[in-house]
C-alpha cells in the first residue's frame, strides 16, 4: 500500500511538472516568440479566446504570474488548449481528437508486434548459442537501435513505394472508398509505416530479452529442471522465459505509453495523419498552442503508462510488494 | 605509485577494448570520421555550398556522391558535414556527462534529503518524453543553430547517466578506503573527485559513448525536421534539404542514403564501443 501511495504521489508530481514546463517555456525564451503568433490572431478570434491565448503564453498580461498560472491550469483542466494556427479556426482539441486514433491504430499495433517478435527472438537467441540466428541477433539488434529510424523510413519508402510501387507514397488513406473497402484501403496504407516501426523497435526488445534470459538461464533451478529431464521447450518457456520476461513487462507497459509520441518522425516521413504529422506541421508554422497540447498529451500518456507499469510490477513480482523498495 | 598503477590499469583496459572485434571496428570508424572532419578542407574537392555542376547528377568519378538540386557536390557536403555532426555529439557527450556526474555523485554521496530531491528531479527528467520536449523547446528558440541544439540535448539527456552514477556512488560510498578518507577529515569534494571518481572511469566512458550516440541521433532528427540552422552543413541538414526538395520523388537516392548511412555508421560504432566497455567491466555479459 505504501508503495502504491508513493507511486501515485510520483504520478501527480510528474503531471504537475509537465504542466509547469509547458507554462514556463514560452516565458523563459528571450523575446517571447509566441508573440508573433498571437499577433496573427488579432481580430480573428473572440476577445475571450484571445485572452486565454495571452494567458497561456504570457503575452502582455498585466496579471500576477501566480494568477496567470492558476488560470492556465484551469484552462488546461477544462481541455481548453486554444485554437490551432495551422488549421485555423479549428480548436486544438479537435485536431488532437482527429489525429490520435490514427496514431493509436498504427503505432499501437506495431508496438505489440515488435514486442512479441523481439521477445521471441531474444528468447531463442539466448537459448541457442553458437547458432546463426543467435549470433546475428545481437549485432542486428544493436544496429537497429543505433541508426536514425526516420532514415530507415526514408529508405523503405524509396525502395518499396517509389521503386517497386508496392505501397502508396503518402497518407493514411486515399479517401476514395467507403465501407469495407475503406478499411482495406487504410490497412494497405499502414503496412509500410507499420513495417518500419516493427523493424526499428524490435532491436531493443531482442537485446533486453536476451540479456534477461541469459542471466535467468544461469540460475540453479534451470540446471535442476534440466537434470529432472524436463523437455527443452518446457524449460525454455515455462522456467526461463517466464521469469526473464518480468522486467520486460514493465518496459512493454512503458512502450504502450510511448505509442502516441514514439514514432513522430516515422509519421512525418510517411505523411501519416497521426500526432507526429500534425506536430511536424505545428513546428513548421510555429503553431505553439498545438505543439504544447501535443507535448502535454504525449507526456500524460507516458506518465500514466509508467504508473500502470509500476502497478503491474507489484502484481507480477511479490518481492516488490513485501520489500516496498524500488 | 597509486596513480601509476591506475594509469597502467587504464592502458590495459584500453588495449582490451581493441581486442574485442566489435569495439575495434567501432573505434576505427570513429577515428576515421574524426580524421575526415579534421582534414575536411584537404579532402573535399569543392566548396560545400557552391554550385559546381549540373543539378541532380548521380554519383560519378567527378562527383563521388553525386550532386543535389542546387548543383552542390554532395561528397564535399558529407565531408564538411562530418565536422559539425561530430562536434555536436562530442560537446553533448561532455556537457551531459558533467551534468550527470555532478547530480548523480552528489545524490549518491550525500544521501538524505539532498539525495531525495536530486533523485526526484532525475526521475522526472527520466520519464518526461525526451523528443517531444526537445522539439517544443527547439521550436521556441528564436536563434537557430548548433549551440541551441547542444543546449537542448544536454539539459534533457543527463538523467539516465545521473541514475547510473548515483547507484555506483552508493556502492563505492561504503568501501573502506572512502570511510578512511572521511575519518581522515578530507573534504567531500576531494573524496568524491580524487578518491571515488577514478574508480568509475570506465562507467563514465561507457556513459559518454552512450550519450554521444543519443546526441548524434537526436541532432539528426531535429535538423531533419528543420529545427536547426538549415544553412549550416551537417549530415542532418543534408537530409533536411533532400526531404524538402523531394529527393525521393526525383529518384535521387544518393542524396538521402549516403548522409543517413554516415549517421548510421557512426551510431553503430558508438554503440559498439559502449557495448564493449560494458562487456569488459561486467564479466557476466562476456560469458554470454
Amino acid at each position: 500500500m505504501k508503495y502504491l501511495i508513493r507511486k501515485i504521489m510520483f504520478l501527480l508530481l510528474t503531471i504537475w511538472a509537465a504542466l509547469t514546463i509547458n507554462f514556463i517555456l514560452p516565458r523563459l525564451m528571450p523575446g517571447n516568440p509566441a508573440e508573433v503568433m498571437v499577433a496573427k490572431f488579432r481580430g480573428k478570434i473572440t476577445p475571450q479566446a484571445m485572452n486565454a491565448l495571452k494567458i497561456a503564453f504570457g503575452i502582455d498580461v498585466h496579471q500576477n504570474i501566480f494568477v496567470q498560472y492558476f488560470r492556465y491550469i484551469q484552462n488546461t483542466m477544462k481541455g481548453n488548449f486554444g485554437i490551432s494556427i495551422t488549421y485555423f479556426p479549428m480548436p486544438v482539441k479537435s485536431m488532437l481528437a482527429q489525429s490520435i486514433p490514427w496514431t493509436l491504430g498504427l503505432v499501437g499495433t506495431s508496438t505489440i508486434i515488435a514486442f512479441t517478435l523481439g521477445t521471441l527472438l531474444g528468447i531463442k537467441s539466448a537459448w541457442k548459442r553458437n547458432n546463426f540466428l543467435a549470433d546475428m541477433s545481437v549485432p542486428i539488434g544493436l544496429f537497429l537501435k543505433s541508426i536514425p529510424y526516420f532514415w530507415l523510413a526514408l529508405l523503405f519508402l524509396y525502395l518499396f513505394s517509389f521503386k517497386l510501387s508496392w505501397f502508396p507514397l503518402a497518407g493514411g488513406s486515399s479517401g476514395k472508398f467507403i465501407g469495407f473497402k475503406e478499411v482495406l484501403d487504410i490497412l494497405y496504407h499502414s503496412i509500410l509505416p507499420a513495417f518500419t516501426i516493427v523493424v526499428a523497435a524490435s532491436g531493443g526488445w531482442i537485446l533486453t530479452m536476451r540479456n534477461n534470459m541469459i542471466s535467468v538461464l544461469s540460475e540453479d533451478y534451470i540446471t535442476f529442471a534440466a537434470a529432472k529431464g524436463l523437455k527443452e521447450k518446457e524449460i525454455m518457456y515455462k522456467y526461463g522465459a517466464r521469469n526473464a520476461i518480468l522486467p520486460n513487462m514493465t518496459g512493454f507497459a512503458m512502450a504502450l505509453g510511448f505509442i502516441i509520441g514514439g514514432s513522430l518522425l516515422t509519421e512525418m516521413v510517411f505523411s501519416y495523419p497521426g500526432v507526429g504529422y500534425i506536430l511536424y506541421q505545428a513546428v513548421e508554422s510555429l503553431d505553439y498552442p498545438l505543439m504544447q497540447a501535443i507535448f502535454l498529451f504525449i507526456s500524460l500518456a507516458v506518465l500514466v503508462a509508467n504508473f500502470l507499469a509500476d502497478v503491474t510490477y507489484v502484481l507480477l513480482d511479490p518481492r516488490v510488494r513485501s520489500g516496498g523498495k524500488e | 605509485m597509486k596513480a601509476n598503477r591506475m594509469n597502467h590499469k587504464l592502458i590495459k583496459q584500453i588495449i582490451s577494448i581493441f581486442k574485442i572485434k566489435k569495439a575495434a571496428f567501432g573505434a576505427i570508424v570513429i577515428l576515421f570520421f574524426i580524421l575526415v572532419a579534421i582534414l575536411a578542407p584537404l579532402i573535399a574537392p569543392y566548396s560545400p555550398s557552391e554550385m559546381v555542376s549540373l543539378p541532380v547528377q548521380p554519383p560519378s568519378w567527378s562527383h563521388l556522391f553525386g550532386t543535389n538540386t542546387y548543383g552542390q557536390d554532395l561528397f564535399s557536403r558529407v565531408v564538411w558535414g562530418a565536422r559539425l555532426s561530430l562536434l555536436v555529439g562530442v560537446e553533448c557527450g561532455i556537457i551531459t556527462s558533467i551534468f550527470s556526474l555532478i547530480i548523480g555523485l552528489s545524490a549518491g554521496y550525500f544521501g538524505g534529503i539532498i539525495d531525495d530531491i536530486l533523485t526526484t528531479i532525475t526521475n522526472i527528467f527520466l520519464i518526461i518524453p525526451g523528443l517531444p520536449l526537445i522539439i517544443v523547446i527547439a521550436a521556441y528558440i528564436a536563434v537557430k543553430g548548433v549551440t541551441p541544439i547542444v543546449f537542448v540535448i544536454s539539459i534533457t539527456g543527463w538523467a539516465w547517466g545521473a541514475r547510473v552514477f548515483r547507484s555506483q556512488m552508493m556502492t563505492l560510498r561504503n568501501r573502506d578506503f572512502v570511510k578512511a578518507a572521511v575519518v581522515l577529515g578530507e573534504h567531500p569534494i576531494r573524496i568524491i573527485f580524487f578518491e571515488i571518481f577514478p574508480n568509475m572511469l570506465s562507467l563514465v566512458a561507457a556513459n559518454f559513448f552512450g550519450t554521444m550516440l543519443y546526441a548524434v541521433l537526436t541532432e539528426a532528427s531535429l535538423e531533419f525536421i528543420g529545427l536547426g540552422n538549415v544553412n549550416v552543413v551537417t549530415w542532418g541538414t543534408i537530409l533536411y534539404w533532400a526531404q524538402n526538395n523531394q529527393a525521393l520523388m526525383l529518384g535521387a537516392w544518393w542524396w538521402f542514403i549516403i548522409p543517413g548511412l554516415c549517421i548510421a555508421l557512426l551510431g553503430v560504432s558508438l554503440a559498439m564501443v559502449n557495448f564493449a566497455i560494458d562487456e569488459i567491466t561486467n564479466p557476466r555479459l562476456k560469458r554470454a
